[in-house]
């Protein structure tokens, strides 16, 4: 019976970049994916012919370009598109747009504020140096602050050298970044409700808090490391929705000489004293492998593939009480022409961009209060686009696909499972909010598609519908991520790695998690990682 | 004239403080009250006829060790006895409550076993994690921009501190330092009484809620405190707060520090970026070679400095000191002792909470972020007068009680909120002590508005600001400024609103002097 | 009726409103603003040369580079300042605020005189520098590169003050070269032969009121004038017509960059990163650190980094320094890495030009110290000049020189010279 070299559970971006990194180092890989298409949740599915669907993630930015680059993906078809605009609805009929051009953003924030419109230099001069320390630390393992090995102590050292380079203020203002609710940040720069809530949603999407909670400056970082092409902090789309960052990884790892079987879910690990050996498929069939990387979740790789009795009861007990909370759901619509938004200028760049409805503070923070009591929010917050209206081949023409996350869907209402009435009763509640300033807008739909935390975890199987596999507190990050001990990549199990967004860095699309776990299979492999690129300087 | 090496501004606790470690140290020190009795909010005041209660501080658990030490409070008249620590009492509606005895609950009583020995657990390892904290209560915040040898030194004390854990325990107090209560509790607690209470106590004070991140910081802050001794131990001083106060004034006195009350500063005097003196309300002008200002910091610099001596980022991070209160007041003049359900007489002498769940504190919470109070309020009740019967008429009884949230800024304002959140309170005391309502002869609601109006503290913000992650430690009050010095020579800080933070601890006070008798040398 | 007629204008009000907010959202369509002279410049953009000075479409040249900047030295050049960050800052406390604010000694700035000054934030660090003109006893006005409301605005608490931003209301031209004065006398500004340098005096026109000012950036005799934006075009007019028989032409910043070169001024965000938008720590720069050291006055009531500044002199803790360097040769140094001994790395050009003026290849550079201030012996520059793709590489001497590169008589000449 073959063994392969590694066996990876799970065909998801970290997955698929961890596979193809291996089989690049000369591997024989297979990648299992229980879904009949890859992608995870980086996946473009065509739901309603013609019509393809980002219906999990939906913009680019947080992808690091070493990993485009190493796995040559622009060559299997990735390419991403920046963003033109965005906006904030106002109740009021007006609206606050975000331009790339800095004047033009500067007087648009000028007719709310003359001070807010002139306080942005300052605060993205913050917000950058900020970024420029964290970024470098994205694709490094964490260091274990427990341990004396010299690597660890290494990294330990750069983590302590790079913080000594800031000067004493910008110390800081780094661990009141930290610490801080993004609100309250804000409120050190702006006055205006609605400028406040155009940064503020950075600080909350994806996560089970709200902008006034402490933490959330640092999820707005989260947010601003990516970059498109080297425009630090942009947004785009991909082209051909985000299942082309996922079939670019498939095709390169393919390219290479990988191996994928999809509608293949992994029932559980085969561990053999204290080591896995491979995968048991849901039909039973045993695949072996000399080593297994998991792209699942952490709770879902060791609460539900791997049997407790195999593992250490203090990891155990860590997993268990990892934060995996869900707080978003998805509306994915198919739309046969293009909304209109009376606030809007029709040639405005803003439908080129993402838009909001939530324009204050107040509003976003009690849509969180109704997560923390287990309700959907009654006013959600949308972050919606339209990303036909930059890349035409989504959608037939003069037809448009629009994908609207939403915030904040609990993983369980009121305690019980989501049923199909309250995954109307939420969709509903995001219609109405897109009807309210887009007169004729339930006309125009063509078929929609609503992912509550309960569909993203049955398809993709995200533990909770949590889109980063894991909140993205402190408690969870870094030497934290998933849990202390283990926070670089490896198990308690000889033989098994972690590889998604459960681990250092975290969630989004970003590939790091993936590239990561690789980089240290390959050390313990003994194997070169010179076909690696490492993280671009930060100058 | 007289001619004082020091001036202190503000008599409360850590004003005194101060000026007693100073004169022991051999300066000739002037503490200058606004108010006609020095204290500040640690006070006993009579709120109504025949009536006295502890003016906003009414439990005592965190008088620093080096505080009690260093002015000899004992020998002045501040005994702290094992046998007067209190109980905390978890309430509850319809059953028996939950006790925690001794020191922050030695032993716990009115839950199962398991939840015992979970307990007993989660406690041991709070203190642990409290303990590694603890150091930092009574030293300078360390300075990032340039550290001394000592500072560094002492940073490598915490960080051998940190090994001594051990491995696991060690990631676990990493894990959790900047973690929610909430979350903490539900991985290690079942009983929601208990979790409840401690959910209280962990946000008290403080303008978050259990499930905020950093929550659980509030709690370190309140089991790093000590009394007689031990961690988390808290009692009713007899006599009240103000008596914690007198033990002190005595000490300054016999310390030759000089306190006049009924003089309000109106500013401090500064010459080329030196503070040398003050201007009284009355015009009187005073001048020292050091003023140590021990009220709040932005009263300090707004208002006393004025901003034109000081520098725009500097004044930009002290507007930026968030201290609006989130905690009100509640004095009760009753006709005797209430009865709350299931507690016994010993409980009803400690401190009984009413905070029935997380999710009840969380609730109690939210609507204080939008400024609206609580329209069930979580709170903290004592009945000092049963104790110590001075404190009330022949068989009535006094309530006291801290109540949780009323936002300092109320959107309908206060004068129109006040009689509505009273009525709240009751109606919530009336369900856990019926009959109570019938009782009260007076009632006396402070409202964060009224404490600042009363107390002088801004905000109404018993800590002088925010205590929380990122106003801590360095970041406290300002950062760049948090080791009790400021941007003009001679002028310190040395009140709640500098590192550690507030409650009657008098550390402040006593880090402040410590600074300036080693900046002297 | 009674109530038909209620409603109409709310109506109308309310459609007022709105339209009024469409027009303000429009701008996205209009990412280069003209400023209020741009009908006259675009007349006259004969190379079409634009570029971006804060959201406005400014010339680099309009016809000629070379000869617009020997206007300025010849004749009388009209540059449109119109895009300068301008702040009207008024009240009992102005002077007081902007003693506070700025480093140079305000209260003894006169009404109708101007000066230049820069901000520290309160590590010591320049946030601008930039021309503070006192137009009364508590009316001043603010000229600077970047914008700075947030500052002034906090730094206005406990101050009875008011700080309004003006750019777009006020239009600024420059009118600089040894005719300049000729121009203006000439287009009946009389009693501008007054203007002593550093001089400002309002003057009638077109209905309302012109300010001018005998200052510039170009080491010349000059005068710029600020008038509100709908008398813009009307100004520019007169000076044209009066300036015909002067030889008076418009110009674009490339020549009055060369200009302001020789006079060996610094510009902001070219010279020196502001402390407001240098993302890397180690580009910010003290007053002492790029020449404005002169401008600190430790005698004067408390100023914004007064104390970080002190302390950085008593403890020796300046790193940089701003010199003139003249360059053998004539290929201009701009960029070039200045070396000491021509192998250690001491500094950078931050601009660098063969000066037709001076005869002489000029240069201003950032240098570490000590370099530049106590070691100005065996300094080099080591040029890339591309010629026909190809990098020519030159080590040059370079001398650490005085600021002005050039100085002539004519700019604080009194009476001004009448060509």
């Amino acid at each position: 019976m073959k063994a392969w070299d590694a066996i990876i559970i799970g065909g998801g971006h970290n997955g698929l970049v961890n596979a193809c990194y291996l089989q690049r180092a000369g591997l024989d890989v297979l990648v299992v994916e229980k879904n009949d298409w890859v992608g995870g949740a980086a996946t473009s599915r065509e739901l309603t012919p013609g019509f393809l669907y980002s219906n999990c993630s939906y913009v680019c930015s947080l992808f690091r370009p070493e990993i485009m680059r190493d796995l040559d993906l622009p060559r299997f078809g990735l390419q991403v598109i920046s963003y033109e605009g965005g906006a904030v609805f106002r109740r009021d009929g007006d609206y606050l747009a975000n331009y790339r051009d800095h004047d033009a953003h500067r007087r648009e924030f000028a007719r709310f504020s003359k001070r807010d419109a002139e306080a942005y230099d300052r605060y993205s001069r913050d917000v950058t140096r900020q970024c420029r320390f964290i970024q470098p630390l994205l694709m490094r393992t964490a260091p274990d602050p427990t341990s004396l090995r010299p690597r660890d102590l290494g990294e330990l050292l750069y983590l302590g050298k790079k913080f000594a380079g800031l000067s004493a203020e910008e110390m800081a203002l780094t661990l009141r970044f930290w610490t801080m609710s993004i609100s309250e940040f804000l409120d050190e720069y702006f006055e205006t409700d609605v400028i406040k809530a155009n940064f503020a949603l950075s600080g909350i999407i994806g996560t089970a808090l709200g902008p006034m909670s402490p933490g959330t400056a640092y999820v707005l970082l989260h947010h601003y490391m990516g970059e498109v092409d080297g425009s630090v902090g942009a947004w785009g789309y991909a082209r051909g929705g985000m299942g082309a960052v996922t079939k670019a990884l498939a095709a390169s790892f393919k390219a290479s000489g990988g191996t994928i079987r999809t509608s293949a879910e992994v029932d559980h690990v085969l561990v053999n004293r204290g080591k896995a050996k491979g995968v048991v498929l849901a039909g039973g069939e045993e695949i072996y492998g000399k080593l297994v990387v998991s792209n699942a979740d952490v709770k879902r790789t060791f609460l539900k593939l791997v049997e407790e009795k195999e593992l250490p009861d203090i990891f155990l007990r860590r997993v268990k009480n990892f934060k995996i909370r869900g707080s978003s759901g998805k509306v994915n619509i198919a739309l046969d022409s293009l909304p209109e938004f009376p606030a809007l200028p029709k040639d405005s760049p803003v439908y080129r961009g993402d838009m909001h409805f939530t324009d204050s503070i107040e509003r976003m923070e009690r849509a969180y209060d109704d997560w923390k009591a287990g309700r959907w929010s009654a006013d959600p917050f949308l972050d919606m686009v339209i990303p036909t209206t930059l890349d035409p081949t989504m959608a037939p023409p003069g037809k448009h696909f629009m994908s609207c996350f939403v915030q904040y869907a609990p993983p369980k209402v009121n305690g019980r499972e989501w049923t199909d009435a309250d995954r109307d009763g939420f969709a509903e509640s995001v219609i109405a909010q897109i009807a309210e300033y887009s007169p004729g807008f339930r006309d125009r739909i063509v078929h929609m598609e609503v992912r509550t935390p309960r569909e993203i975890e049955a398809e993709v199987g995200l533990t909770e519908g949590n889109i980063f596999q894991g909140e993205l507190t402190f408690d969870q990050l870094l030497f934290n991520r998933p849990v202390p001990g283990y926070a670089q990549y490896r198990s308690p199990l000889g033989g098994l790695y972690m590889c998604g967004s459960s681990t250092h860095p975290g969630g989004g699309v970003m590939g790091a998690p993936g590239r990561n776990a690789a980089a240290e299979i390959l050390r313990d492999l003994a194997k070169s990682t010179s076909h690696m690129s490492p993280a671009h300087d930060v100058i | 004239m007289t001619l004082f090496d020091g001036i202190v501004i503000g008599g409360g606790h850590n004003g005194l403080v101060a000026a007693a470690t100073l004169a022991k140290a051999g300066r000739k020190v002037l503490v200058l009250e606004a108010a006609a009795e020095p204290g500040g909010a640690a006070r006993t005041e009579e709120f109504a006829p025949g009536f006295r209660v502890s003016s906003i501080a009414h439990v005592l658990n965190r008088l620093h060790p080096d505080v009690m030490k260093t002015l000899e409070l004992e020998k002045h008249g501040l005994q702290i006895a094992r046998a007067d620590f209190i109980p905390s009492v978890a309430l509850s509606k319809d059953a028996p409550p939950l006790v925690l005895h001794g020191a922050y609950g030695e032993v716990l009583t009115g839950a199962s076993s398991s939840e015992q020995s979970a307990w007993k657990d989660l406690r041991a390892q709070l203190l642990r994690y409290a303990g590694i904290l603890k150091p930092f209560l009574s030293r300078r915040p360390p300075d990032l921009g340039g550290m001394s040898l000592l500072e560094t030194a002492s940073l490598g004390q915490t960080a051998l501190a940190l090994k001594k854990l051990g491995k696991e325990d060690m990631r676990d107090f990493l894990r959790v330092l900047l973690m929610n209560v909430a979350d903490l509790l539900d991985e290690q607690l079942a009983d929601d009484r208990l979790k409840g209470l401690l959910a209280f106590d962990a946000t008290l004070g403080s303008h978050l809620g259990p499930r905020s991140p950093t929550s659980l910081l509030g709690l370190y802050y309140r089991l790093a405190g000590e009394i007689g001794g031990a961690a988390g131990a808290q009692l009713l001083p007899r006599g009240g707060m103000g008596a914690v106060v007198v033990a002190i004034r005595t000490a300054a006195e016999k310390a030759g520090v000089t306190i006049r009350t009924s003089v309000p500063v109106a500013r401090i005097i500064v010459e080329k970026d030196r503070a040398v003196g003050v201007v009284l309300d009355n015009g009187e002008e005073l001048r020292a070679r050091t003023i140590v200002s021990a009220i709040n910091p932005a009263t300090t610099f707004l208002d006393l400095v004025g901003p034109r001596g000081i520098d725009t980022g500097f004044m930009r991070k002290v507007k930026n000191i968030r201290m609006k209160g989130d905690a009100a007041k509640l004095h009760l003049a009753l006709d005797r002792p209430p009865q709350f359900t299931g507690a016994d007489a010993a409980d009803h002498k400690g401190r009984l909470v009413i905070a029935p769940s997380p999710d009840h504190v969380e609730r109690a919470f939210n609507p204080s972020k939008y400024g609206e109070f609580s329209p069930e309020p979580a709170m903290e009740i004592t009945l000092p007068s049963l104790a110590d019967p001075s404190l009330a008429p022949d068989g009535a009884c006094v309530l006291s009680a801290v109540v949780q949230y009323a936002p300092y800024q109320l959107k309908e304002g206060w004068n129109a909120g006040k009689p509505k959140f009273l009525e709240a309170i009751l109606a919530r005391l009336e369900a856990y002590a019926p009959g109570i309502g019938k009782t009260v002869r007076h009632a006396e609601l402070l409202t964060p508005a009224d404490i600042e109006k009363r107390y002088r503290m801004p905000g109404g913000h018993w800590h002088h600001g925010e205590l929380q992650a990122d106003q801590m430690l360095i970041s406290r009050p300002v950062s760049g400024w948090s080791g009790y010095d400021t941007p003009l020579d001679e002028l310190f800080l040395a009140g709640a609103g500098s590192h550690p933070g507030g409650g009657v601890s008098g550390a402040p006070g006593l880090n402040a002097a410590r600074r300036i008798i080693a900046m002297k040398g | 009726m009674a109530q038909a007629t209620r409603k109409k204008p709310v109506a109308t009000t309310a459609n007022a409103a709105v339209s009024a907010r469409t027009l303000a959202q429009t701008h996205f369509r209009t990412l280069r603003l003209g400023t209020p002279f741009q009908p006259r410049l675009d007349a006259l953009a004969k190379t079409q040369d634009w570029y971006n000075w804060a959201g406005y479409r400014a010339p680099h040249s309009l016809w000629d580079e070379e000869l617009e900047y020997f206007a300025i030295r010849s004749q009388a050049a009209l540059f449109d300042i119109s895009p300068m960050t301008k702040y009207r800052i008024e009240g009992p406390d102005a002077e007081a605020f902007l003693d506070r604010v700025t480093l140079r000694d305000v209260t003894k700035l006169r009404p109708g005189r101007v000066h230049y000054t820069a901000w520290c934030d309160d590590e010591g660090f320049v946030l601008d520098d930039g021309t503070l003109f006192r137009l009364s006893p508590t009316r001043f006005r603010l000229c600077s590169q970047e914008r700075h409301l947030p500052w002034l605005l906090d730094s206005a608490l406990g101050f009875d003050v008011t700080v309004e931003e003006e750019t777009e209301a006020v239009a600024g031209l420059a009118l600089q070269g040894p005719t300049s004065f000729a121009v203006l006398r000439d287009a009946g500004f009389t009693g501008v032969e007054k203007l002593k340098i550093f001089d400002l005096a309002e003057f009638p026109h077109d209905g309302g009121t012109v300010i001018i000012s005998r200052t510039g950036f170009t080491g010349d005799l000059g005068y710029e004038l600020f008038v509100p934006a709908d008398k813009a075009l009307s100004l520019w007019d007169r000076l044209m017509t009066a300036g015909e028989l002067r030889g008076i032409r418009a110009i674009g910043y490339t020549a009055l960059n060369r200009a302001r070169l020789e006079a060996g001024l610094i510009v902001a965000n070219a010279d020196f990163t502001t402390a407001e938008h240098a993302i890397r720590a180690d580009r910010l720069r003290m007053p002492d650190e790029i020449g404005l050291g002169f401008m600190i006055d430790l005698e004067k009531a408390h100023f914004n980094g007064r104390r970080a500044i002190l302390e950085a002199r008593t403890r020796r803790r300046l790193r940089h320094v701003l010199v003139g360097l003249e360059i053998e040769g004539n290929i201009p140094a701009e960029h070039a890495i200045v070396y000491y001994k021509k192998s250690q790395e001491v500094g950078l050009v931050s601009a660098a030009m063969w000066s037709p003026m001076a005869k002489r290849n000029i240069a201003i550079a950032s240098l570490a110290r000590p370099y530049g201030d106590t070691v100005v012996e065996d300094l080099w520059v080591e040029i890339y000049a591309m010629r026909e793709l190809q990098y020519q590489k030159l080590m040059k001497r370079a001398k650490v020189v005085a600021r002005p590169f050039i100085k002539l008589d004519r700019r604080t000449a009194n009476p001004p010279a009448d060509f």
